[in-house]
């Protein structure tokens, strides 16, 4: 078949901004059969394939694109899968334009091959198509003991109970997903993709054990007592941060994981649901990244206004561009250059205002970025009932506070050896926001799968 | 799924209810708490542990019916089963080297202040209790303090039983005495242990109080429990629940108490009409 020249990849068809402002399903609908023939065709297999190394996992890119001009759906799926076992999820999460498109040859003039919309419609179609169940490999007899099941736990867990390990996940909430759950809102991620990948997990003999908080219900010395021959602490990144500005307290101030957690597992947009949450007139969310994106595009479909205050320009928002794209087509406000230096409220402790610096960009900084600095006597406030905070998290104390000898680095985030996952602990291994603090769902499912190898190996040579 | 075990009524508004959750009891001390769920679609709700039999696999909640969640849970019977029961969560009550120590209970809080006053008590510490309640109706737990104290004093506030005024006379009269305790440790409403430290600060008697924010998933992830103590942000969940109370801002946290306090009342008169009708 020849090659598709056109500049343009396929538009991804997408539910109405204005009708999708007001529901929670799912904003991106998905590539049709034809379409995916026809984006796959602008993939002109180039022989470096300089996607593949963009991709965290080294998907094989084009040979998977291959399959698909082929339309033999099922086939590209296989493709993909030996190398990404959370190809659903990541076809709708990924930063691609940062990672395989930004790569491709197509990108230099015109648009890159849509590369993570065919992930996703792969990943789809095989879920929609496949009836072949998972089979349980048969079992080497070995315990491995995965702490976490979000993308990185998930990973490694699936990883090892392809490979015949006895795995059991201990899950600190009563659903499993990790962030994929609490974090990721539904119209971005449905979740009953998630569990799809769970119940394959389960398929494949992984005891799914929830309500265990490792570090308090059981210590991974405890875990070894019982048998279980290595650990993978996937624990995700933990507290959120705070601005340390006057107001933070004030009734209607969250942090964007108790936002979106309300929202997201706890399922608090249903007029049904046992639990609250504010439903505002107007909020500001501080942050530029895709939590400050989820946040407030789920603010908005709870029926605010909503404003996105940003230290920095509309360039540096550190989103995927697409979410930044969507929530802008749902009429969300952007206040770029803007640095919240208070929190005003009324007499009874709820949130008023917010008293915000305007910023310009100077020489950048340490991370590369250019730096924003105030501009003098410019102070100015906005209107607002109810501040989510979304700038970052500070790795969880549980874990560490109860594991002697496990080393964490001056941020508190896990040490490991990049090559293999391992802590400075025998037989525990790290990976995911545990380790690097806020990262993509992409690059944790990365580290589960280099743990997953070592401790193979490791054990092995037991 | 976690089995009630057993459930018995303490009074019109607070029940206790053993739960079967091995792990849990295996490691729980007094002071930590552990977060529920009645039913698949609930809400998480944390409540402190009142007590654990780590043989039996049984811990121990008391709870007063506030809400939608603790109404549906009251109405639950032993032998039913709660979807969700994780813990414990939080620092245990530091009790080390403690050798004379006033507890002070406030209703339902007493139920937290029990296991406290039992395990100082057993390290052979002096232990007087004070615990308050609103009338005789609503007093718990009387027997219980009286084997874990040297001394009880019940007060009740229309003066229906015991001494009549709240919790913090009776405390206020033995510091006056000249009675020296090496820790006040006080569990309850958030303006009772607030005129608590304001009857210590004086005497500088170190205070720990126990503290009870909104909260979700309890391991430090939602950031919702946050307090500020000492002029600096604490999450009771990982940093608490109990704080040095000349450091805690108060007003701050009864503030912050209120967020949902029209939601709460709504889901407590939802479910009422829901059991009302069940049970036409």
């Amino acid at each position: 078949m020849a090659a598709n020249m056109s500049l343009k990849r396929n538009e991804m068809p997408t539910q109405d901004p204005v009708i999708r402002a007001t529901n929670f399903n799912e904003v991106a609908l998905g590539y049709s059969e034809e379409t995916a023939i026809d984006e796959a065709l602008r993939c002109l297999n180039c022989k470096n394939a300089p996607c593949v190394a963009g991709c965290p996992v080294n998907i094989h890119i084009p040979e998977f694109l291959a399959k698909v001009k082929e339309g033999d759906f099922e086939a590209a799926y296989q493709v993909i899968y030996k190398s990404s076992s959370l190809p659903a999820v990541c076809g709708r999460v990924c930063p691609q334009e940062k990672q395989c498109e930004e790569r491709c040859i197509r990108g230099i003039k015109g648009e890159s091959v849509g590369i993570g919309r065919l992930e996703r419609f792969v990943a789809d179609w095989h879920n929609a198509h496949s009836a072949e169940a998972l089979k349980k490999p048969e079992s080497n007899g070995i315990k491995v003991a995965v702490i976490g099941s979000g993308p990185s736990g998930l990973t490694c867990a699936g990883e090892l109970a392809k490979k015949g390990y006895e795995v059991t996940i201990f899950e600190a909430l009563h659903t499993a997903g990790g962030v994929l759950v609490y974090g990721i809102p539904e119209f971005r991620l449905p979740k009953a993709i998630v569990q799809k990948e769970v119940d394959a997990l389960i398929a494949l003999g992984v005891d799914l054990q929830t309500n265990v908080v490792i570090g308090k219900t059981l210590t991974i010395e405890e875990l070894f007592e019982e048998g279980y021959k290595a650990v993978f602490i996937g624990s995700g990144a933990g507290l959120p941060r705070f601005m340390n500005i006057e107001g933070e307290s004030l009734n209607g101030v969250y942090s964007a994981n108790e936002f979106l957690t309300r929202n997201n597992l706890m399922k608090a947009y249903k007029e049904d649901s046992d639990t609250p949450i504010m439903k505002a007139k107007h909020t500001v969310v501080v942050g530029g990244g895709n939590v400050a994106m989820d946040a407030a595009r789920t603010a908005k479909r709870l029926g605010s206004e909503v404003t996105i205050v940003y230290r920095r320009t509309e360039k540096e928002l550190p989103a995927r561009l697409e979410e930044v794209h969507h929530a802008k087509e749902e009429g969300i406000n952007f206040a770029m250059l803007t640095n919240p230096v208070k929190i005003n409220g009324d007499e009874n402790g709820w949130v008023n205002g917010i008293v915000c610096d305007r910023m310009e960009l100077s020489e950048p900084d340490e991370s590369g970025r250019a730096r924003p600095v105030k501009i003098p006597n410019s102070e100015y406030e906005i209107k607002t009932d109810c501040v989510i905070m979304s700038i970052g998290t500070s790795p969880n104390p549980l874990i560490k506070d109860t594991t002697k000898g496990l080393e964490v680095n001056k941020y508190g985030g896990i040490v490991v050896n990049e090559e293999t996952a391992l802590t400075s602990l025998k037989g525990v291994y790290a990976g995911g926001d545990a380790v690097t603090g806020a990262a993509t769902v992409i690059s944790a499912m990365g580290a589960g799968k280099t743990a997953a190898k070592a401790i193979d190996e490791y054990l092995k040579n037991q | 799924m976690y089995k009630i075990a057993s459930k018995k009524v303490l009074n019109s508004f607070v029940t206790q209810m053993e739960i079967e959750a091995p792990l849990v009891a295996k490691k729980a001390e007094p002071g930590q708490f552990i977060i529920l769920r009645v039913d698949s679609e609930g809400e998480r709700i944390p409540l402190t542990v009142a007590g654990y039999d780590r043989q039996k696999g049984l811990v121990k909640i008391i709870f007063q019916i506030v809400g939608g969640t603790t109404n549906k849970l009251n109405q639950k019977d032993a032998g039913d089963y709660i979807s969700d029961f994780v813990g414990p969560l939080g620092k245990a009550t530091k009790v080390e080297g403690l050798k004379k120590v006033c507890i002070i209970g406030g209703g339902v809080g007493c139920a937290i202040a029990l296991p406290i006053a039992q395990k100082l008590k057993e390290m052979g510490a002096e232990v007087d209790s004070i615990i308050g309640f609103r009338n005789k109706d609503l007093l718990i737990l009387e027997d219980e303090f009286k084997a874990a104290s040297n001394k009880l004093i019940v007060t009740t506030d229309d003066g229906s039983y015991g001494i009549k005024g709240n919790v913090t006379m009776p405390l206020k009269e033995a510091l006056e005495n000249g009675v020296v305790y090496d820790e006040v440790i006080t569990v309850g409403p958030l303006i009772m242990m607030k005129f608590v430290v304001a009857t210590t600060k004086p005497y500088n008697i170190p205070t720990t109080v126990s503290m009870n924010p909104i909260m979700i998933d309890g391991t430090g992830m939602c950031g919702g429990c946050r307090l500020t103590v000492g002029g600096v942000t604490k999450f009771a969940c990982v940093d608490g629940p109990d704080f040095d109370g000349f450091l805690i801002d108060f007003d701050e946290a009864m503030k912050r108490g209120t967020t949902y306090r029209d939601f709460e009342r709504h889901a407590y008169e939802n479910t009422c009409n829901l059991f009302k009708k069940e049970a036409k």
